[in-house]
């Protein structure tokens, strides 16, 4: 299992990570991130891995 | 003896081809060259937070310290002086009266801002595509200038509605009669300028400027019909090129950027383009050739061109649902896909109000998406379009998420009766 962190001081709503990993994030329209999940299993983990880096502000962090 | 790569362009997309391939354990030398003397930093807050008041200057948009990229990613950096040249035969790229020889290389020059044709040399009259730019942009906001912007597109916008939060004098001026046609389509484009006029921004669309006057520096800017605005600071957004004139006489197809297959290659062994220079055949849209000059697809691409030259046989293609977003007063604006098609709809809001979606349908396939202030949905079409869904799909689709939005915003209401009840 990994585990999926937000700095949410950096995070500004982009909302990139939702379009990579619709399971775990979801902008809403004030531009919240809700963390869904917080734990990636091994099959989601190469979408996960994706979203953590394409996240403009670098808002997000995956400890393995 | 293990392949070098080269990056030319020291930027987002040239930071991401080091980062990528030394995250997948290439061990060989890499080499990055940059014209500009700073440490690869990021644009989009140039003209966003970069431009807001405050005493204390503002933090330098860097992505990494420099001892990172020398000692840990073990990047030979080549700062300050623009590439020259490249000759494919003997495989060597031309700095200054250095030949750098490459293995492998990828070419991310990124796009430069274009200027007004004829536009003298005055102090006070800026483009906005460099760190340098926006930070003689801050200090004369600071100094309260009297601002006028020419271009109202994404970047004039956001300057504009930054000088206009100051509560500086400001006006834009579009020789459209609609702005943003290009990037959202005409229609769109009159609704996002609405945003303007909500905020009582001085928006003036079809007029031409004649000249900007001044002596040594800018004094005022002129209008064909002899309007006369006074002004210490004029930034001019007139969108960007491709910075491809160093590869003239490369031999390279050069159209509108450096033409490239799906896989971002440029036709001679081992060479790759990423990011604004990159014109490539984007897959999800039936292999169009596309330009973007978008943050997301800069960076994705960046990774996937440098993977791809230093290992051509398992190359992948690049394929993308483009997507930007800009940030003006306190709208946030977003599109997913592309803003060619044969009909638009707004499915969710009014753009009266400054809250809506729009759908782009091309022949019978949703093929765009624009957002203002809807952040809650502009991903979930973007995964939609990926999916290559129907226009009747998505209006149903849209049908849905309208439905289960007003049921949302219903219990909320019966929430709060209960609670005052
Ligand atoms: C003010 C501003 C705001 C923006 N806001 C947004 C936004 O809100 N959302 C969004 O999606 N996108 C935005 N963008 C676009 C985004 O920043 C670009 O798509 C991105 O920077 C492209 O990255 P790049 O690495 O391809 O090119 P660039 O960032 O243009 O970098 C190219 C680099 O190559 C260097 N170079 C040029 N010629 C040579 C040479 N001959 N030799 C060596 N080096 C050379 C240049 O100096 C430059 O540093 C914005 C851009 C600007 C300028
Ligand atoms: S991509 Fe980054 S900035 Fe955007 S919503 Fe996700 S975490 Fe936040």
């Amino acid at each position: 299992m990994a585990c999926i962190k937000v700095d949410y001081d950096k995070c500004t709503g982009l909302g990139i990570c939702e379009s990579l990993a619709p399971e775990f994030f979801e902008v809403s329209d004030d531009g919240n991130l809700t963390l869904l999940e917080e734990e990636a299993g091994p099959d989601a983990l190469d979408d996960v891995r994706e979203a953590v880096a394409g996240c403009p502000t670098e808002a997000l962090s995956l400890k393995e | 003896m293990a392949s070098h790569l080269v990056v030319v362009g020291a930027s987002l997309a040239g930071l991401r081809a080091v980062e990528a391939v030394r995250k997948d354990g290439h061990d060989g030398p890499v080499t990055l060259i940059g014209a500009e003397r700073h440490l690869p930093y990021d644009r989009p807050p140039l003209s966003k937070a970069f431009l807001e008041a405050g005493d204390e200057d503002p933090e330098h948009p860097r992505f990494r310290e420099e001892s990172h990229l020398a000692q840990e990613l073990g990047v030979e950096l080549v700062l300050g002086e623009p590439a020259s040249g490249l000759d494919t035969a003997a495989r060597e790229v031309h700095v200054a009266d250095r030949r750098i020889g490459y293995d492998a290389l990828v070419l991310a020059t990124g796009a430069r801002a274009k200027s007004l044709p004829g536009s003298p040399d005055l102090d006070g009259v800026h483009t906005l595509r460099t760190l340098d730019d926006a930070q003689a942009i801050r200090a004369a906001l600071d100094a309260g200038a009297r601002t006028v912007v020419i271009g109202a597109g994404f970047i004039g916008s956001e300057v504009a509605s930054g000088a206009h939060k100051r509560g500086l004098e400001v006006t834009v001026l579009e020789a459209l009669p609609t702005p943003l046609g290009r990037a959202v389509g005409e229609e769109m484009g009159a609704a996002v300028s609405q945003l303007h006029h909500r905020n009582g921004m001085d928006l003036r669309c079809g007029v031409t400027v004649s000249a900007i006057e001044g002596n040594g520096s800018v004094e005022a800017v002129v209008l064909e019909d002899g309007t006369r605005l006074p002004a210490d600071l004029v930034v001019v957004g007139a969108g960007a090129a491709p910075t491809t004139d160093w590869l003239e006489g490369s031999g390279l197809e050069l159209d509108d950027g450096v033409v490239c297959d799906e896989y971002l290659a440029a036709g001679p062994p081992g060479i790759y383009a990423a990011g604004d220079i990159a014109r490539w055949r984007n897959a999800q849209f039936d292999g169009d050739l596309m330009r973007l000059e978008h943050w997301t697809s800069a960076a994705e691409q960046g990774a996937v061109a440098a993977r791809n030259a230093l290992d051509p046989a398992s190359a992948k293609p690049y394929a993308t649902v483009p997507y930007f977003w800009s940030d003006w007063y306190d709208s946030r604006i977003q599109f997913v896909g592309i803003p060619r098609g044969d009909e638009v709809r707004v499915v969710s809001g009014r753009p009266e109000d400054g809250r809506f979606v729009a759908l782009y349908r091309r022949c019978d396939h949703l093929v765009g998406v624009l957002a203002v202030n809807r952040q809650a949905e502009v991903m979930k079409y973007r995964a939609q379009i990926k999916k290559n869904i129907t226009w009747d799909d998505a209006l149903k689709f849209a049908a849905q998420r309208e439905a289960a939005a007003q049921d949302k915003a219903e219990r909320a209401r019966e929430g709060e009766h209960a609670a005052a009840g």
